[in-house]
């Protein structure tokens, strides 16, 4: 089997991308879920992996080469396949067939039993796409989702909203449609989004052991040269990749989109008593206060559908599913990587998660389906000794929550002066979307499972 | 006089223009319209919606001539062009009236004068009883359209040489026709002329007529063309253009070869030009490209609050085109966010006889596209309902990537084909495959059978041939 490794789109705004490194040669062996380069995009450098396995028969664009989006980068076949066609003219899509050896964490059932058959006829057996989202698998036993094959013709594939080209291109490549956002009217899924979900690389190992699963590889990522200081008054540095992005995505943001801002104090001392007994526990994650913000905001959003929203076309996106964008201030600029399904996550799995994205986040290791996706953001500038301040939303979300420092502060209690632990959040809401009664409710909700952390630690619902 | 304040102020009221208005009215926006012609623009006036009615003309006149093929024993009759011209304007005054009343159905406000931008706000009228300034509260839609074009040092006088605007309107017509270009336009006026008894020439500097059509469309109408004695000329350029006492001589330069054609009048049709001049673009220092004024997917200029959508805002230079891009301005200003105009899935239609449409990519721009692909043809003369018809010149061509069935480009020459063309466009906009195309049911006996049929042909397994 000949599959191709094509330039992934990582962001709408993504034209081009740079190949940094090759971390196979020619001739190497792989198989599906193997790192096999390092991209650089407008706003990070991201791993692509092998979908298929085989040989990497022939590296296409090399080390340092530019090329658009959807660009045969490299081809990875069976020593015996004949690629010269496949190098040559970007055609048909492979087959996913038995190719992607699942990676240690995958379940078991997601080797594709489709065997080598190759044109993959419409019929709907399970495809092996469901390891495109690593976290999904990995967390299959508490996700309620359950798993219908999305081919062609598949009636149960039915509930996906998607054009018949984007089901058959789907089928044909293994997209899995249930996991892509569609573009089209009132959400429905079309070509571009498939191609593009296609050309987006798959992640790999579990995110349980990131320390020693990832090769710190912070030197790989180019560096942010600030000029020597020069004998003129000021000169004018030209803005990084990242930076460009953040300064064409904001306006877009703050212009046309109608802030408005909710602030509310919360009552930290119980949830710093618990993270303190939480964190004395042997053989469990350190858990942090934005840890539980997140798994507090995400259970709040689940009850406060209308914040969990966005402007969709002419009408709203209600989501029912809490994926929180996560703000991690980088040298460059920032980024914001998604944690998906926040609200059936348990808290330490979110600690572990929410680690390992902000780690390799600072590495330039994300991958591409951690970079969008995101229902909600959380900023948090705590760290920095901020008391309060207000965040951007990030486009097409329709709401951010900014979290300053967990500050001591001389509080009333029954009568009494005493010092008590006070964290101050502010909700920025898309006004277009929702309303300040709401954002005050879902405030008021967080409050609540903040101040009552135990229940953070309930099942999933409240 | 103190200016008159509207939430948008549209200037031009052709197809692009007039649509806007309404639209930004049905949406709850007061509208004033600027227009310095009649109502309508070029298209309802001197151009898309006149030469229909002369082309329908034209094919009576095709039907009487072939009235002995149906048994039908006509003792004499005459056909009177100048007849023609004055059933065509009346068929143009009717849907300019149609455009007024819609107008005053949407409570629009009708401003006759020429419109200048004094301001990203601002429009000055010029018109007969003086000028006035109409101020926009939100935003100025600029639908100004397009002119014809001419070759270098050639005026068209509407005399001896003729724009389409003079085609439509001179009752006289001339013995003999030199048309200047093969595009939809000259192609159309072709076939007019010719039935009406001009002997024609078309003369095209490209190697092909039609030549944004796909290369087997070209050359069937080429072929049916000299076939019906009109003499058309490819890859042929035009050196001169000079008017005579009582003709106009035209030196031709061909294979290395200059010749001089004689006719008594020419055609100028090779192209238009974005209408922007005196608009008050420059003070406002809205980008334009090419002579187009370049817009955002909303058709917002690159000054805010000014849109401009139609033949002056570029890529085709079509009613319908216009009419989308004024819808998608018009949601804009109201503070929706319509879906951009999709600018590959745009109808071409030329009505001449056999029509001619196409949507999508050509076979060989298919082709190079690097795809892998399949083509499939159905000839009219397989189709029970042509042969009936006694319209059997023509085909249907459906270009379809091998590997998804993805309707790439589908090309129709033929009865009616400017009809039948939007089972594709719904296709393409529903991106739905050939498999969708071959497992809808299409009535029998209709032309559109021809496009299962050649839809079945990129499968390998058409049926009626």
């Amino acid at each position: 089997m000949i599959t191709k490794v094509l330039m992934p789109k990582l962001s709408d705004a993504m034209e081009t991308g740079k190949v940094i490194k090759w971390l196979k040669k020619e001739g190497d062996a792989v198989k599906g879920g193997d790192v096999i380069a390092e991209i650089e995009t407008d706003k990070a450098n991201v791993e692509i992996e092998a979908f298929g396995a085989g040989v990497l028969r022939k590296i296409i664009v090399s080390e340092g080469g530019q090329v658009p989006v959807g660009d045969l980068i490299g081809v990875i076949a069976d020593p015996a396949d004949d690629i010269a066609s496949v190098a040559a003219a970007p055609a048909k899509p492979a087959a996913p067939a038995a190719a992607p050896a699942p990676s240690a964490s995958a379940p078991p059932a997601a080797t594709a039993p489709a065997a080598a058959s190759a044109p993959r006829p419409a019929a709907g057996g399970p495809l092996p796409a469901m390891e495109t989202y690593q976290s999904v698998p990995a967390t299959t036993a508490v996700m309620p989702m359950e798993r219908v094959a999305a081919g062609a013709s598949a009636p149960a594939g039915g509930r996906v909203k998607a054009s018949p080209l984007a089901r058959k291109i789907a089928g044909q490549t293994g997209v899995d449609l249930r996991l892509i956002q569609g573009t089209g009217p009132g959400g429905r899924i079309v070509r571009a989004d498939v191609e593009a979900a296609r050309a987006a690389p798959r992640p790999a190992a579990a995110a349980a052991a990131p320390a020693t699963a990832r090769p710190a590889a912070v030197a790989t990522r180019p560096a942010f040269v600030i000029p020597p200081r020069p004998e003129a008054e000021y000169e004018d540095v030209p803005m990084s990749a990242m930076r460009a992005a953040i300064a064409k995505r904001m306006p877009m943001s703050k212009a046309p989109v109608p802030h408005f801002y909710v602030t509310s104090e919360v009552d930290m001392d119980a949830a710093w008593a618990l993270r303190e007994q939480l964190n004395g526990l042997e053989g469990q994650p350190k858990v942090s206060v934005t840890d539980m913000v997140i798994k507090a905001a995400a259970m709040a959003l689940l009850k406060n559908p209308g914040v969990n929203a966005q402007l969709s076309g002419q009408g709203i996106r209600v989501h029912h599913r809490a994926h929180i964008g996560i703000a991690v201030a980088l040298e460059q600029g920032l980024i914001t990587p998604v944690l998906r399904d926040c609200d059936v996550k348990p808290l330490a799995r979110i600690a572990v998660e929410s680690r390992d994205l902000a780690d390799r986040a600072r590495g330039g290791k994300l991958r591409a389906q951690e970079m969008s996706g995101a229902t909600f953001s959380i900023s948090n500038l705590g760290m920095y000794d901020v008391e309060e301040f207000s965040a951007i939303i990030n486009p097409p979300e329709g709401a951010i929550l900014a979290v300053g420092s967990v500050l001591q502060k001389p509080v009333v209690d029954s009568g009494e002066i005493r010092v008590g632990r006070r964290m101050k959040m502010t909700i920025s809401c898309d006004h277009r979307v929702m309303d300040g009664a709401m954002g005050a409710r879902y405030l008021q909700d967080l409050k609540r499972l903040l101040e009552e952390p135990l229940r953070l630690l309930m099942s999933s619902t409240i | 006089m103190a200016a008159q304040a509207f939430d948008v102020v549209v200037v031009g009221t052709g197809p692009g223009g007039y649509v806007s208005a309404i639209r930004c009215a049905q949406l709850g926006l007061s509208v004033a319209a600027v227009e310095d012609d009649r109502p309508g623009g070029v298209c309802l006036n001197w151009g898309c919606i006149p030469t229909k009615a002369l082309l329908r003309n034209a094919e009576v006149v095709h039907l009487f001539e072939r009235a002995q093929e149906f048994g039908i024993a006509v003792a004499e009759w005459k056909a009177d062009y100048a007849q023609a011209i004055q059933r065509s304007r009346k068929v143009a005054d009717r849907m300019a009236k149609g455009v007024e009343f819609l107008f005053r159905k949407n409570k629009i406000t009708l401003f006759p004068g020429r419109g200048t931008l004094e301001g990203a706000r601002v429009v000055e009228v010029a018109g007969q009883g003086g000028a006035r300034t109409l101020e926009a509260r939100r935003a100025v839609i600029l639908a100004t359209g397009s002119e014809p074009r001419s070759l270098p040092g050639v005026t068209i006088d509407e005399k001896r040489i003729i724009s389409s605007t003079g085609a439509v309107t001179n009752e006289s017509r001339p013995g003999s026709l030199v048309v200047i270009g093969a595009g939809a336009v000259g192609i159309e006026f072709a076939d007019v002329y010719a039935t009406y008894g001009t002997k024609v020439t078309v003369l095209e500097a490209l190697p092909r007529v039609l030549p944004v059509e796909d290369e087997e469309v070209s050359a069937l109408i080429a072929r049916l063309f000299s076939r019906r004695g009109i003499n058309v000329r490819t890859g042929v350029r035009v050196k001169s253009v000079t008017p005579g006492g009582s003709s106009v001589a035209i030196a031709v330069e061909a294979e290395g070869k200059t010749e001089t054609v004689e006719t008594d009048q020419v055609l100028m049709a090779v192209g238009r030009a974005a209408r922007t001049r005196g608009l008050g673009l420059e003070a406002l220092s809205i980008a334009t490209e090419k002579g187009f004024v370049t817009v955002s997917s909303t058709m917002e200029t690159s000054a805010k609050g000014v849109y401009a959508i139609g033949d002056m805002a570029g890529h085709q230079m079509l009613a319908h085109k216009a009419m989308a891009e004024g819808v998608v301005a018009a949601e804009a200003i109201a503070g929706q966010s319509p879906r951009p105009v999709d600018y590959a899935n745009v109808p071409s239609c030329t009505y001449c006889r056999p029509q001619v449409a196409s949507i999508g990519a050509s076979e060989a721009a298919a082709r190079n596209g690097g795809r892998e692909i399949a083509v499939g043809r159905f000839p009219f003369t397989a189709s029970g309902k042509a042969v009936a018809l006694g319209e059997t010149d023509g085909f249907v061509k459906v270009v379809a990537d091998k590997g998804t069935g993805e309707i790439l480009g589908v090309h129709i020459v033929g009865p009616e084909a400017t009809e039948m063309i939007h089972e594709f466009a719904v296709g393409r906009t529903l991106e739905a495959t050939v498999e969708e195309i071959v497992h809808t049911i299409h009535a029998h006996p209709t032309l559109s059978e021809a496009a299962l049929e050649a839809t079945l042909a990129t499968l390998g397994h058409p049926i009626h041939i």
